[in-house]
């Protein structure tokens, strides 16, 4: 039966109570553990595909008569047009239709960024639009930028009302305590850098239809936020990312390019294209702001946390929005006085975005640093420390859904245990250490989502659902889930994902949501599938429906008996099985989160101040893992990305002009094949009893989360000297190293 | 002005304009989408295709240099042992640059059927995955004969 009901709901950390419709989640869960499907390995259902470069990307796309846009965008952060002819544009080669300020509502005269879009060309090849665009004339007026955080923090010039979180009372805290450690740390903007650039296309159709292909990581909040912005029926919106290549946070919306693209295609009457170069991608496609944390812990000499303090400035940018960089301070420890406060600072830089873990990432590398200075002030071991404060209960009276936080440390130990071996392996000026870092991230998903399952007289199923498969192997994972349910070997079972028209609504692949937002409905589906096949196998073999089940392919019946499940289903001649599926709610009054521990090693060359990652631990508490070999790879990748968040990445800006610097792939480095270390990912693989007909929680931005404070605290734990600011770059290294000789001398 | 070029063992008429780039050609007149654009500008290894068996750049590669060299993309590799091993390695992701990775691996194990670590690593050193498929890239890489 469909229930009305208010759920809370999640995404990156932000929470919103909302009304959903939800069926019945009436299925038992699995038994733990491997079954015969799920939790098994399972290679890509895709692999192929992408491997041999036939899967279509929205980059592959082309459509006959379709044109190429170009975007004219603000070389500055701060500036007025005092003058624009689009003349020489429209009578360019090729040029087909130009739009300036006024005609689409993204395009600006006064942009308030660097690459904010300004007008834009559709032409017959994208050579021609860009040459078209740099035909136009502009007359700017240079303004004066806002470029620092904390003037801008000063002037109150915020993109929201601040974030405050307190329990009990920070300064008692600090009087209670017996040692406290003051800190300030940093953390840079960095750039999603997906390989595949934001992009669409737009087509019209008929009236007042829109077709729109899109690389993106939510089909139906573009085809929502595209239709309530031009007017239209959402149902007269498509939405179609059939394969998308990388998104990271910065592809959950439709993006200026869009907007833009739809205008010029009404205009022209074709289809047009509108690709970012690599180049705009770095400055107009949204990043992971900067953040300044000041913090402050206190503890009794037992280690005892006593006060937690953390004022926070995110350099948010034009807009976007204020992430929680103070959540871990807030989930991750027991302490009775903890106060945070978030600030938002609006700059005339580029808007930020998600990014895999928006806030926590940042948030955790000051914390669990912070936590380490305090363990080497109070001469305690710093596992011990975490363990000696582990949160048993939420803060705020609510039970944890599940969490072997515990058990991850417990798990963490062998490679921990390393740290003597590790450190005697120091030769010359190469210093090694060992450090770890705490993970705490949302990640339960939540409905509404559905999946259809179809079962044709070949035996075969195919999931149906309009969700988008982001790289994340999300095919591959709902085919499993599909085919534990059904009793189907996995090459029996095909996923149809990636268009609106052709699915029902699906949950955005974000906020490591996918697998606890998709799986529970797709095995509903299944299992609404499975039933009417038991239903009609009872009839036709003339056994009641509770002795029958579906196991390897075949009807088994309890009292014997087993028949192909092609026999059965041929029966269906040109009929077809269809099973219906929904995400049922998330359990009432419980936080649901994910925990995890890293322990990495790195080498330091005192002398020169680099920096080698030479091993990762990562031990994740994220529910019931569904394909292991998929989930390994996820880890893997966060952990390489949090590696160049942590030693080579950053977007620099000109100081006095605000201009983007770092454009290119020469300029913003990221990790290669050659900088990667070791990688042990162990998995504690215990279903959550209250989450779902499944278990499971997301694991895709879990693992980028501890990375960066473990290498901080392991190049603590080899030279003593403590790095406050990532990128650590030879330069920061060398600064830390300074101030800690000055420290000894002094 | 038509050029000649030979892809993948077939042989196109290409009516490119001068200062067209290979990559261009291929994958807007030859239609071979396989070889994928991610920079544009010789940073990323996404567009790397074989000429003469040598990786190069098609992106930053103008097609009026290629002359009578083959050009082998991955359409032209679609059964080399690699494309297997990369997934059951899973050593893609978004499976974006892939294409391109596989293209620099076929040329690496043609000049060294048996790569050692290092050897990958150099010679990989290369080709941007964002989504962080290294460790199993390398693991592809090793396990490509199996």
């Amino acid at each position: 039966m469909a229930r009305l009901i208010k759920t809370e709901k999640e995404v990156e950390g932000r929470y919103e109570e909302t009304w959903v419709v939800v069926e019945e989640d009436v299925l038992d869960q699995w038994p733990a553990g491997p079954l015969t499907v799920v939790g098994r390995d399972a290679e890509r259902k895709d692999g192929l595909e992408r491997a041999r470069g036939e899967a279509p990307y929205t980059a592959d796309l082309t459509f006959p008569g379709m044109l190429h846009a170009a975007v004219l965008r603000s070389p500055y952060a701060r500036a007025n047009v005092k003058r624009l002819d689009l003349e020489p544009a429209r009578r360019a080669p090729g040029v087909r239709a130009v739009v300036g300020p006024g005609d689409v509502h993204v395009l600006t005269d006064e942009p308030r960024y660097p690459g904010q879009p300004v007008a834009a060309v559709a032409a017959d090849t994208f050579r021609q639009a860009r040459e078209a665009v740099r035909l136009i004339e502009v007359e700017w007026e240079e303004l004066e930028p806002l470029l620092d955080p904390d003037e801008a923090v000063a002037r109150g010039e915020l993109v929201e009302e601040p974030r405050r979180y307190e329990r009990g009372d920070l300064e008692r805290g600090l009087a209670e305590a017996d040692v406290v450690v003051e800190a300030e740390y940093r953390t840079q903007t960095l750039l999603h850098n997906c390989m595949e650039t934001h992009q669409s296309i737009c087509r019209w159709r008929g009236e007042g239809k829109l077709d729109v292909f899109i690389s993106t990581q939510f089909i139906w909040g573009v085809r929502e936020r595209v239709a309530s912005q031009l007017g239209l029926n959402p149902d007269d919106v498509r939405v179609v990312c059939e394969f998308m290549g990388g998104g990271f946070g910065s592809k959950n919306g439709p993006g200026d390019y869009t907007y833009i693209g739809a205008e010029l295609a009404k205009r022209t009457g074709r289809p047009v294209k509108c690709a970012l170069t690599r180049r705009e991608e770095n400055l107009a496609t949204g990043n992971r702001n900067a953040t300044i944390q000041r913090l402050v812990a206190g503890a009794k000499a037992d280690g005892t946390l006593t006060a937690l303090g953390g004022e926070y400035v995110n350099a948010v940018g034009w807009s976007g929005f204020s992430p929680m960089t103070g959540g871990p301070m807030q989930y991750l420890y027991a302490c009775d006085n903890v106060r945070v406060v978030e600030q938002g600072a609006k700059l005339n830089t580029p808007p930020n975005a998600a990014f895999r873990a928006p806030g926590f990432v940042e948030g955790t590398f000051g914390l669990e640093c912070l936590l380490d200075e305090l363990a080497a002030r109070l001469d305690l071991d710093p596992l011990e420390l975490r363990r000696r404060n582990h949160l048993d209960a939420d803060p705020e009276g609510r039970s944890y859904s599940s969490k072997n936080l515990l058990e991850c440390y417990r798990l963490a130990d062998k490679h921990w245990q390393r740290r003597d071996e590790v450190r005697a392996r120091s030769e010359g000026s190469w210093k090694r250490g060992i450090g770890l870092a705490s993970q705490v991230w949302f990640g339960g998903g939540g409905p509404p989502s559905y999946a259809w399952v179809r079962v044709g007289a070949d035996g075969r199923a195919v999931v149906v659902t309009a969700m988008q498969d982001i790289g994340t192997g999300t095919r591959t994972a709902m085919a499993q889930i599909a085919a534990e349910e059904l009793g189907l070997p996995l090459d029996r079972v095909e996923v149809t994902l990636g268009d609106s028209a052709r699915g029902p609504y699906a949950s955005i692949s974000a906020g490591s949501s996918t697998v606890p937002s998709m799986g529970p409905a797709v095995r509903s589906a299944a299992a609404d599938a499975a039933r009417q096949i038991l239903e009609i196998a009872a009839q036709r073999y003339d056994k009641e429906q509770r002795v029958l089940s579906l196991k390897n392919g075949h009807v088994v019946a309890e009292d014997g008996g087993s028949w192909p499940l092609g026999s059965v289903c041929e029966l269906l001649g040109d009929g077809q099985i269809l099973g219906t599926g929904a995400r049922g709610p998330n359990p009432t009054g419980m936080r649901v989160l994910t925990f995890g521990v890293q322990v990495a090693e790195v080498a330091v060359d005192v002398e020169t101040g680099e920096v080698r990652v030479e091993r990762v631990a990562a031990i994740h508490d994220v529910g019931r893992i569904v394909n292991p070999l998929g989930a390994r790879s996820q880890v893997e990748g966060g952990i390489v990305q949090a590696i160049g968040h942590t030693l080579s990445e950053e977007r620099l800006i000109d100081p006095e002009t605000g201009t983007v610097l770092t454009q290119t792939l020469d300029a913003y480095r990221m990790p290669t094949i050659a900088d990667i270390p070791e990688i042990v990912t162990e998995f504690v693989d215990e279903p959550d009893t209250h989450l779902t007909n499944l278990g499971s929680k997301g694991l895709g931005e879990p693992p980028i989360i501890p990375t960066a404070a473990a290498i901080a605290n392991a190049i603590r734990d080899a030279t003593g000297a403590d790095v406050r600011s990532v990128p650590v770059t030879r330069e920061e290294m060398l600064r830390a190293l300074r101030e800690r000789v000055g420290a000894l001398t002094a | 002005m038509t050029t000649e070029l030979t892809v993948n063992g077939q042989t196109y008429a290409s009516r490119a304009e001068v200062g067209a780039t290979l990559l261009e050609t291929l994958r807007g007149e030859l239609g071979l989408t396989g070889t994928k654009i991610a920079c544009g500008e010789g940073h990323c290894g996404a567009c790397t295709v074989l000429l003469g068996g040598v990786p190069v750049l098609s992106c930053i590669t103008l097609v009026h240099t290629v002359g009578d060299r083959e050009v082998t993309t991955i359409e032209g590799l679609r059964d080399h042992p690699l494309v297997h091993s990369f997934v059951r390695a899973d050593a893609l992701q978004c499976g974006f640059c892939t294409p391109g990775q596989i293209v620099s691996a076929a040329a690496l194990v043609e000049a060294v059927p048996e790569p050692s670590r290092d050897e990958i690593r150099h010679h990989m050193a290369g080709n941007i995955c964002r989504c962080g498929a290294y460790p199993r890239i390398e693991e592809a890489i090793l396990t490509w004969r199996d």
